[in-house]
């Protein structure tokens, strides 16, 4: 019992320190207009937002949605030392939403009396732990880490929920965001509204400050929450929650995620 | 031959006299429309200063009137890029008027006819609106505001407010004057 809260501890510190640091996406400009604008997408994992001083966020799961609900492709893929970047070309009127979807595992097991751990695919994690492999401890992950930018007027079609993992949900449209106005939003966990999810809500730009000046926020029955923009910037906003509803057969408990980029405009 | 060859010259040269003339006079009629200025029922004057700077670019800059909602009541005018290598080209910036772009820029198709323009020159322009313009026709009685928002690239952006009460029972003229990319801002209504 001891030996198996031990194992479940160090998967909690394993993971935890993934998280600590902030993944984002961030892009060149979120309100555009033209004939057919370009933006371009920084991704990264780091310390402060938005700086680039940890690591490149892979964009195996780069998902991006057209207007029309339509899945696009991105262009000039780049991986760096720090940054990852893309660039796409809006060739709609209306709302694009970019996301990055992990769905990946931790593993931790014992191999001939030895503590190993594991990184992987939620889809493969199974058949990539040794056959000999004891005391073997899974964590399934489902990450969403997302940003919206429009070309012309605002839509909806593509913030459409899939029901998979946490997701945020306009009340207020993410691309008509603006300092001293009150924006609301709902977050959907598996589809559903769930209560007291903890939500915190950073202005960027925290290079140039002493204190994270973090929003601390929750949600009410309906999955709600509402913030209020101080200033004017890009923010960061993240939340997380477990559930069991894991795809793994070995793994007991997933971890979800979820990280948005939003842009506040000054008045 | 030749005779009739000359005749088809003269005839020539009468027919574009007489197309001259016709311009001259089409013109000079028109000069004498735009400097009535009693003939406008709404007046905006909007000066563009001239900026001393390395890197010039002149504003964009939207006029509309909104009421206590802020809803666009009516769009007056809206300078920007018009010519370009591509077609449309110069829409890339109009999110840079802001408060114009929040308000009714992203859901017009542009150009809008009567309303857009290409960018103006340092110095004062003046735009006159008769009663019968559409635009000043819809307007219901109640309080509104003109709003002059100008926005340059590589440069600031302001905007300006002048209040007023439609319609009006006496003249009624206000100004207001910029301080960065706006100079002195007018507004003049007749009864």
């Amino acid at each position: 019992m001891f030996r198996l809260l031990l194992s479940t501890a160090f998967i909690l510190t394993l993971a935890v320190p993934s998280f600590a640091h902030k993944v984002w996406l961030r892009p060149s400009q979120t309100v555009l207009s033209g004939a057919e604008p370009w933006v371009t997408v920084d991704a990264a994992v780091s310390n402060d937002l938005f700086y680039f001083n940890h690591f490149p966020l892979k964009l195996d799961g780069l998902v991006i949605t057209a207007p029309d609900g339509q899945t696009v492709q991105s262009q000039n893929q780049s991986v760096g030392k720090y940054r990852s970047v893309f660039d796409l070309p809006l060739t709609q009127q209306g709302t694009y939403r970019i996301a990055v979807v992990n769905h990946g595992a931790f593993a931790s097991y014992e191999q001939a009396g030895e503590r190993h751990r594991l990184r992987g695919s939620a889809a493969s994690i199974d058949k990539e732990l040794p056959a000999d492999a004891t005391n073997v401890q899974i964590t399934e992950s489902l990450g969403r880490i997302e940003t919206f930018v429009t070309n012309g007027a605002p839509s909806t079609e593509s913030l459409q929920p899939t029901g998979k993992g946490i997701e945020l949900i306009p009340i207020t449209h993410p691309n008509d965001l603006f300092t001293g106005e009150e924006a609301k939003f709902r977050l959907l966990v598996n589809g559903k509204p769930v209560k007291g999810l903890a939500i915190e809500v950073i202005r960027g730009e925290t290079r140039y400050r002493n204190s994270q000046d973090e929003q601390q926020l929750s949600t009410d029955a309906n999955g709600e929450f509402t913030v209020t923009w101080s200033e004017p910037g890009m923010y960061w906003l993240e939340t997380s929650t477990t559930d069991e509803q894991t795809s793994i057969p070995r793994a007991k408990t997933r971890r979800l995620s979820y990280a948005a980029t939003l842009e506040v405009l000054p008045e | 031959m030749k005779p009739r060859y000359l005749f088809f010259r003269l005839t020539v040269a009468v027919m574009l006299v007489i197309l001259l003339l016709a311009v001259q006079l089409l013109v000079g009629v028109d000069a004498v429309t735009a400097s009535e200025p009693d003939s406008a029922k709404l007046e905006v004057r909007v000066q563009i200063p001239q900026l001393s700077v390395s890197e010039y670019h002149r504003p964009y800059v939207a006029v509309w009137v909104q009421d206590s909602q802020r809803n666009v009541a009516a769009n007056l005018a809206v300078w920007y890029q018009i010519k370009g290598k591509q077609e449309g080209e110069g829409t890339k910036w109009l999110p840079d008027l802001r408060q114009w772009w929040r308000r009714s820029g992203r859901s017009l198709e542009m150009p809008v006819d009567g309303v857009c323009g290409a960018t103006r020159p340092a110095g004062e322009h003046t735009l006159q609106f008769s009663g019968d313009d559409n635009r000043l026709a819809s307007l219901k009685p109640g309080d509104y505001e003109l709003v002059v928002e100008a926005a340059r690239e590589v440069g600031g952006r302001e905007l300006l407010q002048i209040p007023f009460t439609w319609p009006v029972e006496s003249r009624f003229q206000k100004s207001v004057t910029g301080e960065t990319e706006l100079g002195e801002v007018s507004l003049t209504i007749h009864p």
